[in-house]
């Protein structure tokens, strides 16, 4: 074996995938370090299927003829996956300026971001999945089987990726912890105003109409059928769309914030 | 000397900088500094906290764009090259900015990928580094339980993962006990006799600019004021100083002094006055003698040989530090 002189050994740019995983690597060792902050978000989707199925079953069940276990089963996976990120760490970084010590080497700055959230769709998979395990105890069945269940999750993890970039956007282009802390109120418009607790057609007003614009609304209705359907291709391409459209407009947002942050004007 | 063959560099500076100006708001940080580094060469910054050092490390490392004016490193301009400059400089900044929830060799590996570097290039750099750094066992430890002068010799290496052709050191020993400040040093100059890297060390500390740096700069208010060798820079000064700390007006005195043949320049600051002279021993007299006959309580009457504080007091009206140790060559009258 040959050993080049050390002197020799020089920087290169290095390639997309590369780069990608380098971050990811360490923002995934950064879990287990990190363990308290992830327990809040394995009791609240717990609690709220709990609460939402002890409160409102009997009563929905009467008036319309839905499984409600089955029904707030994604709505729990979604609150499970919504808004966790690891963005706060983002925040750490550049306060500690150890985010100027990755801005200087010649990483590429999509990478990065990629890098980073490659975490967060650990995270949230791996939360996703006490909810399941609830919901199978308690009798919730998937009529596309275990692929519709394994479908069911990933949409869960890819919609919590998807909403991630808000709160990167956000710390990135404020380094403040206490903004990315209040990004969590963006959680309540997408969540409330649409079909989290009661069909589509049980909604009125000015409800039904931010229901029918809010993003969720298509998620929920997707992940829904996985269930209570089967595979409904218009159900799930909704879905997947809203999915897309959401990503879409929060990590062009997070990415401009990233592109500025890493070399400041 | 093993030297680092870099990419030839259109200029044949290590750094230049040329109008180089950077505004945030309604305050210039930096106004025009114009900047010329050798190959090979130990530019010391020197400045007081606020004075602009830190703005222009970070325009010439690509983190901050320059409000105007132009710069190149390693041959590449900071503005139109910024990837080409990454691959080609190391910078340890401000505070040993690492990430305490790593150890300290997932930190150098990470910045070795990052860098491009493959497996069997990463393993040798660490082994390398490593034992430089002489943290021991504590290369496997989180970054957090190390002491500050582990912090900024780790630091130190994951700046020359990629065996840089610039390192850019940003107070690397602000903060560091007087051991563990040598040991930087040590490695400074090791790094840059053995390899030949170009050093733009900025710092804060009279001492270490005049010890390490083979050329100084001082930046005062955004503005490089001064440069040119420690020796040549104290040189400007006089050959000795004389200094006085007094009670009571020092505005005759200092007209008295002035008129005393021999005397070159002389500075107030507070209630010191710094007397620059040729030949300090065959003048003290003269001096005591001076500011007796106006009036002036003298408290303490120090012969010395200039230091860069005096150059900085010389240039700007103010000391850089108020407790600079005292150069060698200090008489106490």
């Amino acid at each position: 074996m040959t050993t080049i002189a050390s002197t020799q050994i020089r920087a290169r740019r290095s390639n997309f995938l590369r780069d990608v995983m380098s971050v990811a690597e360490r923002a995934l060792r950064s879990i287990p370090r990190d363990v308290e902050g992830v327990i809040p978000a394995l009791v609240i989707p717990v609690f709220f299927f709990v609460v939402n199925v002890g409160a409102l079953q009997d009563q929905t069940e009467q008036f319309m003829e839905v499984d409600y276990k089955a029904f707030q089963l994604p709505v729990a996976i979604l609150f499970a996956v919504t808004g966790i990120s690891r963005a706060i760490t983002v925040v750490t970084d550049i306060q500690s300026g150890y985010f100027d010590k990755l801005s200087l080497t010649p990483v590429n700055r999509l990478g990065m971001l990629i890098g980073f959230t490659v975490a967060d769709f650990a995270l949230v998979v791996a939360l996703t999945v006490p909810v399941i395990i609830l919901g199978l105890a308690v009798g919730v069945r998937f009529e596309s089987g275990p692929v519709g269940l394994l479908v069911f999750v990933l949409m869960g993890g890819a919609w919590g990726l998807a909403f991630a970039g808000l709160p990167y956007a956000i710390a990135l282009k404020t380094g403040n912890p206490v903004a990315v802390n209040s990004s969590f109120l963006l959680f309540f418009p997408f969540m409330f105003l649409t079909t989290v607790f009661v069909p589509m057609e049980a909604l009125t007003g000015w409800l039904a109409t931010v229901a029918v614009y809010n993003p969720v609304t298509y998620l929920l209705d997707g992940l829904r059928s996985l269930i209570t359907v089967g595979w409904d291709s218009e159900a799930l391409l909704k879905a997947i769309g809203a999915i897309a459209g959401v990503g879409a407009v929060s990590y062009t947002l997070a990415l401009m914030a990233l592109r500025s942050r890493a070399r400041r004007r | 000397m093993e030297h680092l063959d870099g990419d030839p560099d259109a200029n044949g500076y290590a750094v230049s900088a040329s109008g180089l100006a950077k505004r945030f708001g309604n305050v210039d940080a930096v106004k025009g500094v114009d900047l010329a580094l050798s190959k090979g060469e130990i530019y010391g910054f020197l400045g007081p906290n606020g004075a602009g050092k830190t703005t222009v490390v970070r325009m010439l490392t690509t983190l901050l764009v320059p409000t105007s004016g132009a710069a190149t490193v390693a041959g590449y301009d900071v503005t139109r090259e910024g990837q080409q400059v990454r691959l080609h400089v190391g910078a340890a900044l401000q505070d040993a900015a690492l990430d305490n929830k790593q150890t300290g060799r997932e930190l150098l590996r990470l910045q070795g990928r990052l860098y491009g570097l493959r497996g069997r290039e990463i393993n040798q750099r660490l082994s390398e580094l490593a034992a430089l750094i002489d943290i021991g066992d504590a290369i496997d430890r989180l970054i957090g339980t190390y002491s500050g002068g582990m912090k900024r010799r780790l630091d130190l290496a994951a700046a020359r993962v990629h065996n840089p052709e610039v390192l850019f050191l940003d107070e690397p020993t602000t903060g560091l006990d007087p051991i563990s400040r040598n040991r930087v040093w040590e490695e400074v100059r090791r790094i840059n006799r053995q390899l030949g890297v170009t050093i733009f060390l900025t710092t804060q500390y009279l001492e270490e600019a005049d010890a390490l740096a083979d050329r100084v700069g001082i930046i005062n208010e955004g503005e490089l004021v001064a440069e040119g060798t420690p020796a040549d820079l104290k040189r400007s000064v006089g050959l000795d100083v004389i200094v006085a700390r007094v009670d009571g007006s020092v505005d005759a005195a200092i007209e008295r002094l002035n008129a005393i043949e021999g005397v070159q320049q002389v500075d107030a600051y507070e209630s010191e006055l710094s007397v620059s002279v040729a030949n300090g021993a065959s003048l003290v007299s003269a001096v005591a003698l001076a500011l007796n006959e106006c009036g002036v309580s003298v408290h303490e009457l120090t012969l010395r040989t200039p230091t860069l504080d005096d150059v900085f007091l010389q240039v700007t009206g103010a000391r850089l530090q108020e407790d600079a140790p005292q150069d060698v060559g200090e008489n106490q009258l």
